[in-house]
C-alpha cells in the first residue's frame, strides 16, 4: 500500500487547469502546424497562422489560450492499492479547480443550477469520472471543456441493421451541423457501443487520446482516417469560413454492446482540445 | 479585401460591407451575451430604457476571462452567435449597427440584418489571446453582478473581424463552404 495525502492532489489539480489552459499538448502544436502548411483557400491559411500566433501569445503572456477556460472534466485512474489520507478525494479535486481557476485568472463559468443559473464564482464543482486499476498511483487527466463545441456533440441509438455506414453518416451529420459553431478545426471524439452514457464516456475520453495516434483495432483506424479525408471535404474550414482543414483528426473508441443496440456519442472539441495528465 | 473602420458607424458605412471583407476595427463596441441579452429584453418589456444608447453600435458576443494586474482584459474572443438569435432582431429592429460573434445565425436575424442595414461580423473564435491585444481598455457599464457575463463598453484598436453576413443578405458560411466543399 501507498500512502498519498490529498493536499498533494489538489496541488497537482491546481497547476494542470493553468497549464492546461495555457500550453496545448506538443501533439495539437504539431497538427495546427500542418494544417497550416497544406490549408488550401487563402483565408483558412491566415486563421490558422492567426490560431498558431495565439498559442505563442497565450504562453508568453499567460493569457488563456480562449476565453471559454472551460468546465473542468477530471478523469481520475485510481490504482487499488492506493491510501488516501487528509480528506476526500472529490473535495480535494474540486479544491484543486477552485484555486486553479482563482489563482490562474482563468474564466468562471459554472452555474450552479441548470435553470437558475447562479454562478458559483470559482467553477466548482468539476465533472469527475474515477476508474479504478491495479497499482499504486493515480493518473489524473484535466480536460478543460469550453461550450461552443460541447453544445454541437450528440448522442445516436442507431440499430444494429444501421451498420458501419449509418456510423460513418452520424459522425458526418454531427460534424456538418457543428460547422462554425465549433471552431473548427476541430477534434471529433467519437464512442461506439457500450450504453447510452457509456458511448458519450468515451467520446469524451477519446478527445484525450494524442491526435497523431489511431486505434490499435484495424478497422476502426481505417474508418478514422475515411471519415478524417471526408470531414475535410465539407468545404468547413478554419472558423467555418471556407477551406481544407475542418477537423485535425477523428478518435474513435469501441466497447462491447447489446444484441439490440448500437450507440454512437460524437463529442466535437474545437482545436482548443485541452488537456494535461499527470501521474502521482 | 481589408478595410479599416470607425466604430460605431452609420447606415452607409454598413452598406459599403461585402460579405467576405477582412475589416479591422477602431472605436468604441460593447459586450454583451446569453444573460445581458436576457436582461436587456426584460428592460425592453418593462418598457424601461437599455443600460447604454445601441443605435449605431456593434455588439461583441464576448465574456472575457479576469485581467492579470496592469492589462486592460484577459482571454477575449467570441462565443456561438446563435445563443443570442432570439434576442437579435429586436435589438437591431432599434438601431443596433451589428454584432461580433461566431457561428450560423437564424433566417429571422438575417432578415433583421437586411431590414436594418446592418452587419454580422465573425471573429477567430478560440483565438482569444490574440483578440484581446486589439482591445485597449474595458470597463463596466452594467449588471456588474454578472461577473463574466456583464455589459463592459470596450476601445479597440485595428480589432480583425470578418464580415460574414453583409445588409444584402450575403452570408460567407454558405458561400466559402461551397467553394472548397469536394464532395
Amino acid at each position: 500500500m501507498r500512502t498519498i495525502h490529498v493536499n498533494e492532489i489538489t496541488r497537482n489539480v491546481k497547476e494542470m487547469c493553468i497549464e492546461a489552459n495555457h500550453y496545448l499538448t506538443d501533439d495539437m502544436k504539431a497538427a495546427l502546424d500542418q494544417a497550416a502548411q497544406k490549408e488550401k483557400a487563402p483565408l483558412g491559411k491566415q486563421i490558422l497562422n492567426q490560431l498558431q500566433e495565439n498559442l505563442e501569445i497565450a504562453a508568453k503572456d499567460m493569457i488563456p489560450i480562449c476565453q471559454d477556460t472551460g468546465m473542468a472534466v477530471v478523469f481520475v485512474e485510481l490504482g487499488q492499492e492506493v491510501v488516501l489520507e487528509g480528506g476526500l478525494l472529490t473535495d480535494a479535486i474540486n479544491e484543486g479547480v477552485r484555486q486553479g481557476y482563482t489563482e490562474g485568472f482563468l474564466r468562471k463559468s459554472v452555474v450552479k443550477d441548470p435553470l437558475i443559473r447562479e454562478n458559483t464564482k470559482d467553477n466548482t464543482p468539476a465533472v469527475i469520472h474515477y476508474n479504478i486499476v491495479a497499482g499504486d498511483k493515480i493518473k489524473i487527466t484535466i480536460a478543460p471543456k469550453g461550450f461552443g463545441s460541447e453544445n454541437m456533440s450528440r448522442v445516436f441509438m442507431l440499430k444494429p441493421a444501421d451498420g458501419i455506414e449509418g456510423v460513418k453518416n452520424a459522425i458526418l451529420t454531427a460534424v456538418k451541423d457543428a460547422g462554425p459553431n465549433a471552431c473548427p478545426p476541430m477534434v471529433v471524439g467519437v464512442g461506439i457501443g457500450g450504453t447510452f452514457e457509456k458511448c458519450a464516456l468515451m467520446a469524451k475520453q477519446a478527445l484525450t487520446r494524442p491526435v497523431n495516434q489511431h486505434s490499435e483495432i484495424p478497422y476502426v483506424k481505417e474508418m478514422e482516417e475515411e471519415l478524417l479525408a471526408k470531414i475535410n471535404q465539407t468545404g468547413i474550414g478554419p472558423g467555418g469560413l471556407g477551406g481544407s482543414t475542418t477537423a485535425l483528426a477523428v478518435n474513435i473508441i469501441t466497447y462491447p454492446t447489446h444484441i439490440a443496440g448500437l450507440p454512437v456519442a460524437v463529442n466535437i472539441c474545437c482545436h482548443v482540445n485541452r488537456h494535461c495528465v499527470r501521474e502521482i | 479585401m481589408d478595410k479599416h473602420l470607425t466604430v460605431p458607424f452609420g447606415e452607409k458605412e454598413a452598406t459599403e460591407l461585402r460579405s467576405g471583407d477582412y475589416v479591422y476595427l477602431t472605436g468604441t463596441i460593447y459586450t454583451a451575451r446569453d444573460a445581458a441579452h436576457k436582461r436587456m429584453f426584460e428592460t425592453l418589456e418593462r418598457g424601461e430604457e437599455l443600460p447604454f444608447d445601441i443605435r449605431n453600435n456593434i455588439i461583441y458576443y464576448m465574456g472575457p476571462s479576469p485581467a492579470r494586474e496592469g492589462r486592460p482584459i484577459g482571454s477575449a474572443g467570441p462565443t456561438t452567435a446563435s445563443r443570442m438569435d432570439k434576442y437579435a432582431s429586436t435589438l437591431l429592429d432599434l438601431g443596433q449597427r451589428g454584432m461580433i460573434g461566431k457561428g450560423k445565425r437564424s433566417e429571422e436575424v438575417r432578415k433583421a440584418i437586411i431590414r436594418n442595414k446592418a452587419v454580422y461580423f465573425a471573429a477567430v473564435g478560440g483565438a482569444g489571446a490574440l483578440l484581446s491585444k486589439s482591445i485597449v481598455s474595458s470597463e463596466v457599464i452594467a449588471y456588474d453582478d454578472l461577473g463574466t457575463e456583464a455589459i463592459r463598453k470596450l476601445e479597440v484598436k485595428d480589432f480583425p473581424v470578418i464580415v460574414v453576413i453583409d445588409s444584402e443578405g450575403n452570408n460567407l458560411y454558405e458561400t466559402a463552404i461551397n467553394e472548397y466543399k469536394e464532395d
